[in-house]
């Protein structure tokens, strides 16, 4: 049967993370359509039809649809659950707050964050903040899944799925969007990027997180990220924060200044293909996973860095 | 306004898990438990709703074994008025969680239901969600600010991209995330009062609810292990190995 994947886009394009999703969503099931909700979100649903493997894809449109509401999402999908053995949500903040809500209402167990798909019915998981995989086998008849994206290819473009509307049922509960504070940045988004650099509580404060990370950020054409502490001291956005509670990243660079490497920190960045650690504790835990260690106070080392770097041509 | 909080028992934060050499679980044996953090935070918040006088009483509730009422009297040290157990030594799934907690509010009849966003052994991330589902209740999860007035709770929300704010009519499921506060350490006399807290024990039969589990877990491995890397001596060195990597 059809699995049905629900897309994370701006109303305009559809973001990297469908394109994994659909990924996984092709691991349950050659029928895999995208569902595009939002509010003039055309634009996404004809780009979704371009994801390569997509069969079709479904467009509804409404106000509480551009606000991620999971109310109105649950009220969406459950009815169309009816043609779908699974659905699959990216493991972002939107997919996390809508998917256990919609698989409640299917008298289903959700399945979050898998990062392998063994078969339709058996997934891994990480739990203890990724210090143990757990292979699981679900009974259930349908599936409500959230991918963690990063241990997935992106589906490419290049495909020429239909669009059909779709038009939405009743939201489950009332809420009012009363407003909302979205960090601006033309830097690349941090679950996506090639690269990330990200501060610690090191930084001491927001401006030198400003002076320190985000020059070297832009040298590197990085996203930025952060740590707990420094997002807790308010030296970054909560939206910078990296680990198991936050964002998990899996770039080609990882480069944490002045951060220790607490397992909820490794937990979101253990799988970066490179990481560089620059702390000026030799006994850091994050020398213990950095494949390049530069035992350094970061106030001499990361202007340093960025002269090497101009040196070769960055 | 009566708060619902449910607490659970996890493995401490700070404990390095082992992976049973049989892949069947991780080792829990003479392991600190503690209260899950994001619960924590939860009942500080509760607390501080009594605190301002908008909260009138707070009902901690857990899930898990007889220790989980070590738990609850963390939550009554750190001001909560009375506890629950619903006994039992099956790890239960977020679904089950979620119909048996709806239960209590059955009984309960509470307004607000404030829980942590995650708990940080299974990493679920569901319960609230899915209660706020079953009961038909709004949600506002991730919550780093909460502001209650006139039957409704106003909520900040931590988002992709930066902050959300939501209004949700009581009574409503609220999931907290870090920044909501920082909890206090219960004091001694508190300690001691709390021991004199009522705490109510049940048993899952006593609520007539299918708890069967959905999921089998057909094994418990460990990750792969990162292979070491070298120190550098210098960032000429460190962009010199960037290169031999190719990934500058
Ligand atoms: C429930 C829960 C969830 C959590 N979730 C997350 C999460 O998602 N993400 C996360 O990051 N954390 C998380 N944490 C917090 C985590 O446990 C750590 O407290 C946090 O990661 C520490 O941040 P830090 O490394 O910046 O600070 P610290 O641990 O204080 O480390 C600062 C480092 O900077 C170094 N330093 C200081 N000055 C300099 C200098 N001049 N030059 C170079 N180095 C210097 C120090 O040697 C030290 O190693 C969570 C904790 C809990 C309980
Ligand atoms: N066994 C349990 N007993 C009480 N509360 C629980 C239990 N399991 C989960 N919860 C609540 O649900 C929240 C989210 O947990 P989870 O969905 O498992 O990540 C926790 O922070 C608790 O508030």
């Amino acid at each position: 049967m059809a699995v049905l994947v629900v897309a994370e886009h701006d109303n305009a394009s559809v973001k990297d993370a469908t394109n994994k999703t659909v990924t996984a969503a092709l691991a349950l099931s050659s029928d895999v359509d995208v569902l595009v909700a939002g509010l003039s979100a055309g634009a996404a649903a004809a780009a979704a039809g371009g994801i390569v493997g997509v069969r079709k894809v479904l467009h509804a449109e409404g106000a509480a649809f551009e606000q991620n509401v999971a109310e109105a999402v649950e009220g969406l999908i459950v009815p169309l659950m009816a043609n779908y053995e699974a659905v699959l949500f990216a493991a972002t903040a939107t997919g996390k707050n809508a998917a256990p809500r919609i698989a409640a209402a299917l008298d289903v167990s959700p399945i979050s964050e898998i990062q392998e798909v063994v078969n339709a019915s058996t997934f891994v998981r990480p739990i203890y903040a990724g210090n143990a995989l757990e292979t699981i086998e679900t009974s259930d008849a349908k599936k409500v899944i959230t991918v963690r994206t990063t241990a997935f290819a992106a589906a490419g473009a290049g495909g020429s799925a239909a669009v059909e509307t779709v038009t939405a049922g009743a939201p489950s509960a009332t809420v009012v969007f009363k407003g909302a504070e979205i960090v601006k940045s033309d830097r690349p988004e941090l679950a996506g990027a090639k690269r990330v650099v990200s501060g610690g509580r090191a930084m001491g404060s927001a401006d030198e997180f400003h002076n320190v990370i985000e020059p070297l950020a832009d040298k590197l054409g990085a996203a930025v990220g952060a740590s707990r502490a420094a997002v807790d001291a308010g030296y970054a956005p909560n939206d910078y924060q990296v680990g198991q509670t936050g964002k998990v990243v899996a770039p080609e660079l990882y480069v944490a200044v002045g951060i220790s490497g607490a397992i909820q920190h490794l937990a979101g960045m253990k799988d970066s293909k490179v990481i560089v650690a620059i702390n000026k504790d030799a006994d850091a835990p994050i020398f213990a996973i950095a494949d390049y260690g530069l035992v350094a106070d970061y106030k001499s080392a990361v202007p340093e860095l960025m002269s090497e770097l101009a040196k070769a041509g960055l | 306004m009566k708060v619902l909080v449910p607490v659970k028992r996890v493995i401490d934060y700070n404990v390095k898990v082992r992976v049973k050499p049989d892949q069947t679980g991780v080792d829990l044996a003479n392991v600190k438990m503690s209260m899950n953090p994001f619960c924590e935070i939860a009942v500080e918040e509760a607390v501080r709703l009594k605190e301002k006088g908008v909260a009138t009483e707070i009902v901690a509730v857990s899930i898990g074994p007889q220790q989980a009422q070590e738990t609850i009297r963390t939550a009554l040290a750190m001001g909560a008025d009375r506890g629950i157990l619903i006994q039992t030594d099956d790890d239960l799934e977020p679904l089950a969680v979620a119909k048996l907690l709806k239960a209590v509010v059955g009984e309960e009849a509470p307004e607000l239901v404030l829980m942590g966003k995650q708990a940080i052994d299974g990493d679920n991330n569901a319960t609230g969600q899915m209660m706020a589902a079953l009961l038909g209740w709004p949600q506002a999860t991730f919550a780093s600010k909460v502001e209650i007035a006139d039957g409704k709770a106003s909520v900040t929300r931590e988002i992709d991209g930066g902050l959300q704010t939501l209004e949700v009519a009581l009574p409503a499921i609220v999931t907290a995330d870090l920044r909501l506060n920082e909890p206090r350490y219960a004091s001694l006399p508190n300690i001691m009062k709390a021991k004199k807290k009522p705490i109510d024990v049940k048993s899952t039969a006593d609520y007539g609810v299918d708890v069967a589990p959905r999921l089998k877990v057909l094994k418990v491995s460990e990750p792969p292990k990162r292979a070491g890397g070298i120190k550098v001596e210098s960032a000429e060195q460190l962009v010199g190995k960037l290169k031999e990597a190719g990934v500058l």
